[in-house]
This record gives structure tokens, C-alpha cells and sequence, in this order.
């Protein structure tokens, strides 16, 4: 959503020098729009005309990256209103929510061991954020060390007191936490404080116009490393304010709004709490803190964030191989598929569902669904017959069968010949392999 | 400083489709639901209006569900063998706005049942409650097509919502609605063209029909693809906005169709001990899928799990305040 070649041309010397690299000012501009070079090969460009192009060319959501060393999370920078169009680039981070006067280190080991693993992926909740409810600085404090000595995790720090984030700082500015939050009261003393220990700066208005004109105050301080959080609550109110901020950012290059946005949950009800934070990860939210450590409402929750977070564009693969469901053995029926991941899951939950423990073999097709591998000659006699070698089924059953898509049964008499195993045509939709199991293995 | 609104100025909106028929309108339902009409992307109450809120269907069989796990089936245990007193109870205890009743006993594969015994069946869940109704198959197009003029015939005048028309099978059952009198769904495979294209089938048919067609755009659940379907039903809402009138359609999922068959819905916590508790966990797989689908503009959920239900509905009173 940059500028136009055109807009830029106007800013532009137009001596047409050469120096460059490209044979007009015009080209230079044209080129300079699609981001294939950068304004620094210009010698003779105005300082005028870079500050009025940097700031267009900047990307309309800053990049704010929270923590340090090899454990940076990177929020903002998206440029889309539609996954459709491009992919959304840095997932919603996902924080739970403790209280300076609980139990902090119980707390601490129950976030640390949020971590989930599914078809393959590993999802785990990124943050703390740590709250001062007691409303005192030393406990605060004495909070940020047990914390600290007990995760890598990433931190907010929540307090709208200077002090008490001054001294929760000590412990923690090295990790470089979110500190939240500035507000129309402090936010000249949290800039500084924010500044001096270069930890982006959560922003707090009451409305989309106080958080408007309080964003303007601190970047006049000279502060930008900023996340936003429009204030609202309601569920409804809050989509609304994400949806304004994003399509101001994006859509109006409307300055003040151009940073990563968070919010917390309101509900008091844990699973009411995880559908409010499923609805913020569908639209537009960078943090979302929740209250609840339930696995069970956490996994739909981090499994939702990498839906929506893939790229629309590429088709998503498993990682080709022999998937084993269930407790098998070497009597184990053995099927193949593509790794195309929506063909890979569908056959999986089949073949689970018989609750007959077989292999499935996932075949390198590039990620494409069966008829178009087999179109394209990715889904092939050869093809199947080195993955049966390549993941060694010959070992690990003892049989020679396998079950192939009932929309190939035209790779049968190759594949036998290729292989040396019995091929089984299985149905056509894979919604079929619970009849087909129980008539032929059960 | 005062922010200065993005509102999106649409030149159009999504078809507002009645279900059910009162006494007076040639029914027997209590009451009639209007769904779609919205002419703003989902719950953006700031640039449009969005009419009716999304309605929650609870969905019931005319045989006991064996497959379903004991944490699911454990709410309807009591009511299995009378789909009459199953659906009152989703209706009166669990407030489901419709009941959407499968014919799984038609299945060939399971009891084969004949059109006779499913109209039967029929009209006892349109005696035991007032909601409209939505009517599905066994799932299997050739039988089904057997059974679903029966059904629309002996319930002439409820304007059902018939299940499925699809692409290469859509005349049976829009033929149906037509001569009785119903809604149908249109059911595409996570494809917006051929979504299209089979609305402009069926108006081929009858024009008319074109005003009482639900898409179903084939959802995934939660982790199996959604968000293939998301971003279809974002560009197909985003489309008819835009005023492309054959997508302008109400939406149906069949969301409880989709989670319970899936791993997370049914593995237990001894087999899987790092995903937390089954029942809450297939409770919330469900709930959350229908949340995100919530936010891509599905106007009815079809739905197994009471609490998931509940929350759902909660979910759409917050999103309805605008």
C-alpha cells in the first residue's frame, strides 16, 4: 500500500542522470513503487522530498519487536484487511494474565508448560503479562524476579504507575517487555522510561480519538517503538476499533494508527473468554492477554491463531512420510495419500475414526491434492513405490499391501508392477474409509 | 484529536430468506426466522445494518448416534429413540433457534429406511415443537434424492430449509422446494465459482427460488482447513456487498458435522494428556469453530453440543450490541 510510482516520480529531481542504475528518474520511481530498489541510490534526491517519500514508503504498521537475543516475538507490520489477499504476516501473541500478589511461581510453571503439539506443529502461549495488582512497587518488583527466574517467556509489564515500572524494570529491562501503559496521565514519564530502556510502549486511550491525539503527544516526544490498545472491552466494540485502526493504517496511511494493536479479554467465564479472544485473532489483534490456563480452551485458541496466520497463497503441506495412527504393528493396514494437508488431515481423521491403528503414507506432491499430483505427475507409480522403500514400510509391516484413493484406481496395475504390492483400491472420497475399513480389515 | 471513520459505502446487501410458515402462511410453525439481510461485513454495526442475528440450529437423528463420543451423547440420552422429545429438548432446555433433523436412517448402509418411515419421523418433530425446520439426507445423493420430494411433499407449506442441492445433483431437491414450497440449501465444495454457478442453476429453474436459497459453502473444522472456508465466505460476503447478487445469499455450516468426527473432539486425555480435558475440549473445538465462522458472516450454525450452543449464543448477543 505504498505510494505510486507516479506520486513518487513528483519528488523526484527528474534529471534523469543515470546514476542510479536506471535510465530515467521514471523508471527509478516505477521501481522504487514495487520496492525492487531504495531511495539512498538517488545522490541528488532533496531532504524535503526523503522525508515526505520515508514516510510514505514506511510500511503503513511499524514492525515492534518485543524481548531479546533469540527470543524476539515481532508484532505488526501487516499491510492487508484480507487474508485472501496476502498473507497475514506476524500471528496474534497470545499472553496470560498474573497477578503480582498470587502465586506467582505455581502461575509461572502452569504458562510454561502451555505448549501443544498437533498434526505436526508445535503452538505454545508466548507471554506474561504481569499485572500490579497489588498496586504496590515492591511487590511488583519482587513479582518481575521470581517471573523472571522462572521462564524465558516474553513480559508485559501492567502498571499505569512510574514507579512501580521503574522498578519491575530493573529486573527486567534486558528482555526488553512491553510496558503498559501509557495514558493521557503519564504517558511524558513512561515515554522516558520506555526511551531510556528501548522497550516498546503499549498506548492506552479511552477511545479512538484519545489514542489518536496520546500517539501523536508521544511520537512528538520522539518515541515510536509502540502498540496500541483502543481501550474498548465490549467484545462488539472491540472488533469495530480493531477493524478502524487496521483499515486507517492500511487503507488511509493514517499515521497515528500505523503500530501493532493488543487488547485484553473481559469475560469472567473462561471459555466465554476464549471465543472473545478467537473473535480479536481473526481480526486484526497483534496481543491478546486471556485470564485462563486451560489447555483444553487454549489449544482451539493457538490452533485458530495458525489457521489464520498461514499463507492463503501457498498450498500447506504436511511434511512427506509414514504417519502412524494409532498403536501399530507390522499387520497395520497401510494407505497412501498426497501431503497436500487438507487431503493429508481428512484421510487422517478417517483412518483414526476406524479405530483400526494403521499406516498412512503422506507422498511428496508438492502439497496438491490427489487428482491434480496425479494430473500434474507428482502422484505416480514411481512416485509411491519410493516412498515405500524411501519410509521403510517393507520393514515395518510385514505385509505387502496398500490402499491407495479410489480416484487414482487407474495407478493399480502400474503400481503393482512397480512395487510388488497388492494395491487396494479404497473409496473415492475418504469419507468412505470407515465402511471400506471395517469390510476389509476389521 | 477526532478520528475520522472508514465506513465502506456497499451498493448492495445479502438476500433476506424466511424459514418456517405460520398457521396463516400455510405452516404449522409457532413462529417464522428471518436470516441474512446484512449490509455490512460481519457485526460492523458503524457502516451498515445488520437485521437479523445468526441463528443456531441444533441438529438431531432419527437413529441413536452411536458414533458420537459418550461426553456428547450423554446430554441426549434420554430422548435418543424419539426424535420428537429430542428436538423439544433442544429447543426448551438448550434454546436452539431451529432443529435441523438427518435422516441418517435412510442411509443404505445403515436401516435403508423408506420415504414412508422419514415422513413419519418428520412429523413428529413437527408436532413436538414450534421452530422451523431444517431437512438432511442420509448424505448419500441417490437415496436421498428418493426421500427428500416425500419429505417436502408431506410437509407442504412449513417452507422447510431442504438439504442438499449441489452442482451435479441439485434438481430433486429444488424441483421439491419449488412444488412445496421450501427453502434450499446450495451446497458448493470450498468453491465461490461453483457456489455461483449453482445459484444460477437453480434460478434457472425458478427465479423465485433465488429468494429462499441458503449457500452452504462446505466449511472444515477448526484446524482441518477453515481457513480455506473463511476466506471463501470473506470473499463471496465481500462480493455480494459489492452487489453481486448470486452470491447474495444467507450462509449455513454444518459445524457439529464437521468437529465431532475430528481427534480433538473425541480422544480422551489419558490417550492425548497435553490437550487437556475431552468434554470441555470437544466443547470448545465446536464452539470456536463456529466463532471464527462467526466472523466470516455464517448466518446459521448447525450445532451438536448444548453448552457449545449456549456459549455460541452468548457470543452472538455480545456481537449483536452495537
Amino acid at each position: 500500500m505504498g505510494l505510486t510510482g507516479l506520486e513518487i516520480f513528483k519528488h523526484l529531481p527528474k534529471t534523469n542522470c543515470k546514476k542510479c542504475g536506471f535510465p530515467t528518474c521514471l523508471a527509478f520511481a516505477m521501481a522504487l513503487a514495487n520496492g525492487k530498489t531504495s531511495l539512498d541510490n538517488c545522490p541528488d534526491v532533496s531532504d524535503e522530498a526523503k522525508e515526505a517519500l520515508s514516510s510514505a514508503a514506511a510500511p503503513p504498521i511499524r514492525l515492534v519487536k518485543v524481548g531479546s537475543g533469540d527470543n524476539v516475538l515481532e508484532m505488526g507490520d501487516e499491510t492487508e484487511i484480507f487474508r485472501h489477499d496476502k498473507r497475514f504476516n506476524h500471528p496474534t501473541v497470545v499472553a496470560i494474565a498474573v497477578n503480582d500478589n498470587e502465586d506467582i511461581e505455581a502461575k509461572i510453571d502452569t504458562i510454561n508448560g502451555l505448549a501443544f503439539d498437533r498434526v505436526g506443529q508445535h503452538y505454545e502461549v508466548d507471554m506474561v503479562a504481569l499485572i500490579n495488582a497489588s498496586g504496590d512497587a515492591a511487590t511488583f518488583k519482587a513479582a518481575a524476579e521470581k517471573a523472571a527466574a522462572k521462564t524465558q517467556k516474553n513480559f508485559t509489564l501492567v502498571t499505569s504507575d512510574v514507579a512501580a515500572m521503574e522498578g519491575a524494570l530493573q529486573v527486567l529491562a534486558d528482555r526488553k517487555p512491553i510496558l503498559y501503559a501509557a495514558n493521557k496521565d503519564n504517558y511524558e514519564k513512561m515515554t522516558e522510561l520506555a526511551k531510556a530502556n528501548s522497550c516498546p510502549l503499549a498506548v492506552k486511550g479511552e477511545n479512538l480519538d484519545d489514542l489518536a491525539g496520546l500517539v501523536e503527544k508521544i511520537v512528538a516526544l520522539g518515541y515510536r517503538e509502540l502498540v496500541l490498545d483502543p481501550g474498548s472491552r465490549d467484545t462488539s466494540k472491540v472488533l469495530a476499533d480493531m477493524t478502524q485502526i487496521r483499515r486507517l493504517a492500511v487503507r488511509r496511511k493514517f499515521r497515528p494508527f500505523g503500530y501493532p494493536t493488543m487488547v485484553f479479554t473481559s469475560k469472567d467465564d473462561p471459555q466465554e473468554e476464549m471465543l472473545q479472544a478467537i473473535t480479536y485473532v481473526a481480526k486484526y489483534t497483534g496481543l491478546v492477554v486471556l485470564n485462563t490456563t486451560k489447555k483444553e480452551l487454549l489449544l482451539p485458541l493457538l490452533s485458530w491463531r495458525a489457521n489464520v496466520y498461514t499463507d492463503p497463497q501457498k498450498p500447506v503441506a504436511v511434511e512427506p512420510g509414514a504417519y502412524e495412527i494409532g498403536e501399530v504393528n507390522e499387520n497395520s493396514p497401510v494407505y497412501c495419500t498426497t501431503n497436500f494437508s487438507l487431503t493429508y488431515f481428512l484421510v487422517e481423521g478417517d483412518v483414526d475414526a476406524t479405530r483400526i491403528p494403521s499406516y498412512i503414507i503422506s507422498v511428496d506432491t508438492g502439497g496438491i491434492s490427489v487428482l491434480t499430483a496425479y494430473a500434474d505427475n507428482k502422484f505416480t507409480a514411481e512416485k509411491i513405490t519410493a516412498a515405500i522403500k524411501e519410509y521403510g514400510m517393507e520393514e515395518k509391516v510385514k505385509h505387502r499391501q496398500i490402499v491407495i484413493p479410489g480416484a487414482v484406481a487407474v495407478l493399480k496395475g502400474k503400481l503393482e508392477e512397480e512395487s510388488g504390492w497388492e494395491v487396494i483400491v479404497g473409496p473415492r472420497e475418504s469419507a468412505g474409509i470407515q465402511k471400506f475399513a471395517k469390510e476389509r480389515f476389521a | 484529536m477526532a478520528v475520522e471513520l472508514l465506513k465502506e459505502k456497499y451498493r448492495s446487501q445479502v438476500r433476506e430468506v424466511v424459514l418456517g410458515a405460520t398457521k396463516e402462511e400455510g405452516g404449522t410453525r409457532s413462529h417464522t426466522l428471518k436470516v441474512g439481510g446484512e449490509s455490512a461485513l460481519p457485526f460492523l454495526h458503524f457502516e451498515g445494518t445488520i437485521p437479523n442475528r445468526p441463528l443456531v440450529a441444533m441438529e438431531i437423528w432419527d437413529i441413536v448416534p452411536e458414533e458420537w463420543p459418550a461426553s456428547l451423547k450423554s446430554f441426549f440420552e434420554d430422548v435418543y429413540d424419539d426424535p420428537g422429545a429430542w428436538a423439544k429438548k433442544c429447543v426448551e432446555e438448550y434454546g436452539a433457534d431451529l432443529i435441523a433433523v438427518r435422516f441418517k436412517s435412510a442411509d443404505p448402509d445403515i436401516k435403508d429406511a423408506s420415504a414412508e418411515d422419514c415422513i413419519a419421523t418428520l412429523k413428529k418433530v413437527l408436532e413436538a415443537v414450534g421452530v422451523p425446520l431444517i431437512v438432511y439426507g442420509c448424505g448419500k445423493a441417490e437415496k436421498d434424492n428418493t426421500i427428500i420430494g416425500p419429505l417436502a411433499e408431506a410437509a407442504e407449506g412449513e417452507n422447510l430449509l431442504l438439504g442438499v442441492a449441489e452442482q451435479d445433483n441439485y434438481k430433486s431437491v429444488a424441483s421439491a422446494a419449488m412444488a412445496y414450497k421450501h427453502c434450499v440449501i446450495a451446497q458448493s465444495p470450498i468453491d465461490i465459482n461453483i457456489a455461483k454457478q449453482l445459484n444460477i442453476l437453480i434460478a434457472e429453474m425458478s427465479t423465485p427460488l433465488l429468494d429462499r436459497i441458503v449457500i452452504d459453502p462446505t466449511v472444515a473444522a477448526l484446524g482441518y482447513g477453515i481457513e480455506y472456508s473463511y476466506s471463501i465466505m470473506e470473499r463471496a460476503r465481500f462480493g455480494a456487498l459489492q452487489g453481486d447478487r448470486m452470491l447474495a445469499m444467507p450462509t449455513i455450516a454444518n459445524v457439529g458435522h464437521e468437529v465431532w468426527s475430528k481427534k480433538e473432539s473425541y480422544i480422551s486425555e489419558e490417550e492425548q494428556p497435553g490437550w487437556g480435558d475431552q468434554a470441555e475440549r470437544s466443547m470448545a473445538w465446536e464452539a470456536a469453530t463456529a466463532g471464527a465462522l462467526l466472523q466470516a458472516g455464517m448466518d446459521i450454525l448447525v450445532m451438536r453440543n448444548p453448552n457449545a450452543v449456549g456459549l455460541i449464543k452468548k457470543l452472538i448477543d455480545d456481537m449483536m450490541k452495537g
